[in-house]
């Protein structure tokens, strides 16, 4: 149980919000109306996102500097669970454009940098794939995901700032404050960010050991 | 004084090094002068294609992105070749002789007056057929001039990662268009800034991001490339 606790929290976290999120009171905004609560589903699925390639580059970088294919691995599946965050992410925030701003798909630049963050991590799997040699493709990945990730920074956090966006707290729009994201709201919407994170650590370390298995069963 | 005379010394001999690297880079491309023709007549017969297909009915915003779609692949072919054209025993001779960072850096620097060529001859072909709306030409050419740059030293190591890889030029766009995006929304900004005339004032901070993304660039590349060379 002592090295198990940080899972029973994320799980009870998540359900907590899940929970909470549905049945709590939320403010009374127009347009938004009870789509406001999307925010607890939708915002923590790219912060887990951002959270697991954040550990994938991590990762990277200590593969360069220790040439360990251990580390190597934890960067490939951080990369692989985080991509499945960011999908959730962007179906959710599908569904909620729909109904708040009247289309699936708006052209608007933290919609446009989550799509280029899509193309760059299926870019990083397709090199993983084209290279055979074990050794030689931990380390040209481990370039390419350091290169990328610093790029799509730019990409995801400065340029948004600089341009309108629909979303809250870009292009003076105001952040957060403006959904009223007040006391109530804050106590279901950390728990849930916090929540998501040691459930997607979780989704990574399953993975991980599934694969250490797989490779053992092969090589015995 | 003396770690002074033997710092200058080596300082010495790494410019020695590397402007012979980038002589050599020079003169390779000379001599097999297909290759640079090849990229010419890609250019060309593309904003050939787009004159033949928009000619009469280009608005000027269009006119603007479509000469940086243009622009896009015409990179990453021209950059494409950077390292794939060498064999593997003449680069393990260069890392015998050189530093893998002076060569990463000679390597940036002649793509990025190679591109900046490239580019300039493309404005010029793509404004005599498509015309030129373009009211402060000046500010444009520098946008185009910046914006090769930044393309260039981003495609450079994306060429050696692709060359690792399995030397194919598809790899190369699937691993590099991703990438320039986030430039390619930086330019497109400022060089239709300079299309509508508007003032510096106004410009300068897409000018200052570009070449702050271009300088970060460089640096990283200048750091990952030594471990992209080891075998």
């Amino acid at each position: 149980m002592k090295n198990h606790w940080w899972k029973v929290v994320g799980v009870f976290l998540v359900l907590y919000s899940l929970y909470a999120g549905l049945a709590n009171d939320v403010p009374r905004l127009a347009i938004l109306n009870e789509t406001i609560r999307n925010i607890y589903f939708h915002v923590p699925m790219w912060f887990t996102m951002m959270f697991l390639y954040g550990v994938s580059v991590v990762y990277s970088i200590i593969h360069l500097s220790k040439f360990e294919m251990k580390s190597d691995m934890v960067a490939d599946y951080a990369a692989r669970t985080g991509m499945a965050f960011g999908f959730l992410g962007l179906f959710t925030g599908m569904i909620w454009a729909q109904f708040t701003w009247g289309s699936f798909w708006v052209s608007d630049t933290k919609l446009n940098g989550s799509a280029a963050t899509m193309l760059v991590y299926a870019a990083y799997f397709v090199l993983r794939n084209s290279v055979e040699d074990e050794q030689k493709r931990a380390r040209i990945a481990a370039v390419y995901n350091i290169f990328s990730f610093v790029l799509m920074l730019v990409f995801i956090m400065v340029l948004p700032r600089l341009t309108d966006s629909l979303h809250p707290g870009n292009g003076g729009n105001p952040a957060f404050a403006a959904y009223d994201l007040d006391n109530n709201m804050r106590l279901v919407f950390y728990p849930a960010v916090t929540g998501w994170i040691l459930t997607g650590l979780w989704m990574m370390q399953l993975q991980i050991r599934i694969q250490k298995i797989k490779t053992y069963l092969e090589s015995k | 004084m003396r770690r002074k005379v033997d710092f200058f010394n080596h300082f010495r001999n790494a410019m020695k090094t590397f402007i012979a690297l980038l002589r050599k880079e020079m003169m390779i491309e000379w001599r097999h002068k297909n290759s640079i023709a090849g990229i010419l007549m890609y250019v060309i017969s593309t904003v050939f294609i787009s004159y033949m297909s928009f000619a009469g009915i280009l608005p000027s915003h269009t006119w603007n992105a479509l000469f940086w779609i243009i622009m896009v692949f015409a990179s990453v072919n021209a950059i494409a070749k950077s390292f794939m054209s060498e064999s593997r025993g003449l680069q393990l001779f260069y890392f015998i002789i050189a530093d893998p960072r002076q060569y990463i850096l000679s390597k940036i620097i002649f793509n990025t007056v190679f591109l900046m060529g490239v580019s300039l001859l493309c404005f010029l072909f793509y404004s005599l057929l498509l015309g030129n709306p373009v009211q402060n030409v000046g500010m444009y050419l520098i946008g185009i001039i910046f914006g090769s740059m930044a393309f260039a030293s981003v495609l450079t190591l994306i060429s050696a990662i692709a060359s690792r890889a399995n030397n194919s030029v598809t790899l190369m766009a699937v691993l590099g268009i991703p990438l320039l995006l986030p430039l390619l929304v930086i330019v497109i900004k400022f060089s239709k800034n300079a299309m509508d005339g508007l003032a510096w004032s106004v410009n300068l901070q897409n000018l200052m991001l570009l070449v702050a993304v271009n300088v970060m660039t460089i640096a990283l590349s200048y750091m990952l490339f030594p471990y992209l060379w080891k075998e």
